[in-house]
């Protein structure tokens, strides 16, 4: 068989084996910590009675390797539980919501990708000149900044100040995409600047690694244009770093998104989450961190293999 | 070697913000909980940044925030770093199974975000600062100890650990008078960088309601009580932003001018 083929194979049975690891983790994460969870569900004032119906509910009574392989069976055929604080279905309401976050999350993808790729470009085509410093102070403000603040910043100044776009990201069924593009565009413009920093910096170093090779110096020995030698022999060298770079970011952009959709009260699995770790709702909690670790680990996957396949002398083995 | 500038005005700074936290209580005009005047006045001589939501002096809510922001972010850093760089020295010195065990842990703690383990983590575990603390610090050691394990491999190949290990050195000095001085300096560099992670990480999990709890100050909470005002364009809720960017920037500035430093005395870059 093919060695890459192969590789592959490797990798994605290595993700899989990666995942059940990781919710064996998020499982020992909310259940076997010291104390009791239902203790700690109900607080100071639970009377014996509540405790031991809340005990009986969550199946605390059995042991925690059960319990571990019931939930995890039920999940994988798709029954992520029912949430504790409302007695609704976890998989029907997270449904909708996860849809909402990956549209967000994309839209912000799409327009900061291209921005941080071509922004890099542009840093090391005038490396130490004031291109290169203006892009890189700016980027490195975002960076410093957490999310949250940048979303009241730009609230404060976008949507107070000068009314552009609207405060809060609200969106219902049968909006048209027009619409729903306008109401998102605050959370878009934060997550955008969040992500841009990273992408572009570490776009910009990993092509400046390229740049010192032998075959850039005989390029510019050549007499070729500056933009030519990046473009056309530094950047496909830089492609497996930057896609690496590219989906980590995105894979950022997983976690920036529950933060921001609290700024903006947009109904996504950030909200959903952080609202039931609020109220100790540990199903959902659970199904949640399961959502955004394999999101997460998708992504980091994806980095791997592209890595893999951007790789000359693994897809021509001699 | 003269001093930069712009690690100069980093190092001031940085000063200022960690003088501020210590001396909070002899620097702040008002009490951390005192209520002084009527909700969100403007700037004024009394109140230099105005007051909050409930008419708590701004400045001096600042700067007990600060101290506890500062306190908490900082004892998560020492963890991080004694925990995670004694791990990865380990790991490097001893190899093995116990290098690929401490190895594959991480690389499993990586695999889930720090924000969603910490969420996860937090959702049964009574909201303290201790908690907060070691639950910041045990997520943060993952990455100081990938960190310390490479510059420990690399160092364990030189000539003089093995001139140690002939002399019949134990690990325990091996660990801490041979790699420990030798990865003193990516390790400082980067412990300027997981602060200042550590200082984000604890603003968010206040500003989310699941970090420091009030009454006490932080700068999180500060962002979280005062966000309604923002819509009235009231820019009380971004003074946070200004002391979280500027501790961040200034501690970036000194941490890279460490780096470059210590990489000249090597013969690198200037």
């Amino acid at each position: 068989m093919h060695p890459v083929i192969t590789l592959v194979a490797q990798r994605l049975a290595l993700g899989l084996l990666l995942l059940l690891a990781a919710s064996v983790l998020i499982f020992i994460g909310t259940q076997i910590l010291p104390g009791d969870v239902a203790q700690s569900i109900l607080g100071q004032g639970a009377t014996p009675e509540t405790l031991a119906n809340l005990r009986e509910e969550l199946g605390l009574n059995e042991p925690a390797v059960t319990r571990y392989f019931n939930w995890l069976f039920a999940t994988l055929q798709g029954d992520l539980g029912t949430a504790l604080t409302n007695g609704q279905d976890i998989a029907s309401s997270m449904g909708k919501r996860l849809g909402n976050t990956l549209f967000l999350a994309s839209v912000a993808a799409i327009i900061a990708v291209p921005l941080a790729i071509l922004l890099g470009l542009i840093a090391v085509r005038y490396q130490g000149r004031w291109p290169d410093r203006v892009i890189s102070t700016v980027t490195l403000a975002t960076v410093s900044v957490p999310e949250f603040l940048l979303g009241y910043i730009a609230i404060y100044f976008l949507s107070v100040k000068f009314r552009v776009f609207p405060s809060l990201a609200t969106v219902y069924d049968g909006m048209s995409l027009g619409d729903k593009l306008y109401a998102i565009s605050m959370p878009v413009v934060v997550l955008v600047l969040v992500v841009l920093g990273h992408m572009m910096r570490m776009t910009r170093a990993a092509i400046l690694n390229v740049m010192q090779s032998a075959y850039v110096e005989t390029a510019e020995l050549k007499g070729l244009r500056k933009f030519t030698i990046i473009a056309r022999h530094a950047f496909p060298n830089a492609i497996a770093p930057v896609v690496n770079v590219v989906m980590l970011n995105l894979a950022y952009l997983v976690v920036g998104v529950v933060v921001v959709e609290v700024v903006f009260v947009y109904p996504g699995m950030g909200q959903y989450l952080v609202d039931h770790v609020s109220k100790r709702d540990v199903p959902v909690v659970q199904a949640c961190g399961l959502v955004f670790a394999a999101v997460y680990i998708g992504l980091n996957l994806v980095a791997d293999i592209v890595a893999i396949l951007a790789n000359p002398r693994l897809r021509h083995p001699k | 070697m003269r001093m930069p500038l712009s690690a100069a005005i980093g190092l001031f700074f940085t000063a200022l913000y960690f003088g501020a936290a210590i001396f909070a209580g002899w620097i702040a005009p008002y009490g951390m909980a005192e209520i002084v005047g009527d909700s969100w006045e403007p700037w004024s001589m009394a109140h230099p940044l105005g007051t909050d939501t409930i008419g708590r002096d701004l400045l001096s809510r600042m700067i007990w925030g600060g101290q506890t922001t500062i306190f908490v972010a900082a004892a998560a850093t020492i963890l991080s770093f004694s925990l995670g760089s004694i791990l990865g020295f380990l790991a490097a010195v001893k190899g093995g199974w116990i290098d690929q065990f401490l190895s594959r842990t991480v690389d499993l703690m990586m695999s889930i975000p720090s924000l969603i383990a910490a969420l996860v983590v937090l959702s049964v575990m009574p909201v303290t600062m201790p908690v907060l603390i070691v639950v910041m610090g045990l997520l943060d050691a993952t990455r100081v100890f990938r960190l310390s394990r490479a510059v420990a491999v690399d160092i364990t190949v030189m000539d003089y650990v093995e001139a140690a290990r002939l002399r019949g050195e134990k690990q325990v000095w091996i660990i801490f008078r041979e790699i420990l001085p030798n990865a003193l300096s990516p390790l400082v560099a980067e412990m300027g960088l997981r602060f200042i992670f550590a200082v984000l990480f604890i603003s968010t999990l206040s500003f989310l309601g699941l970090g420091v709890q009030p009454p006490l100050a932080d700068w999180g909470g500060i962002v979280k009580e005062n966000k309604e005002g923002i819509v009235y364009g009231i820019p009380a809720a971004l003074i946070p932003a200004f002391a979280i960017a500027t501790l961040a920037i200034s501690v970036n500035l000194v941490a890279d001018w460490v780096l470059n430093r210590t990489t000249s005395l090597k013969g690198g870059r200037g």
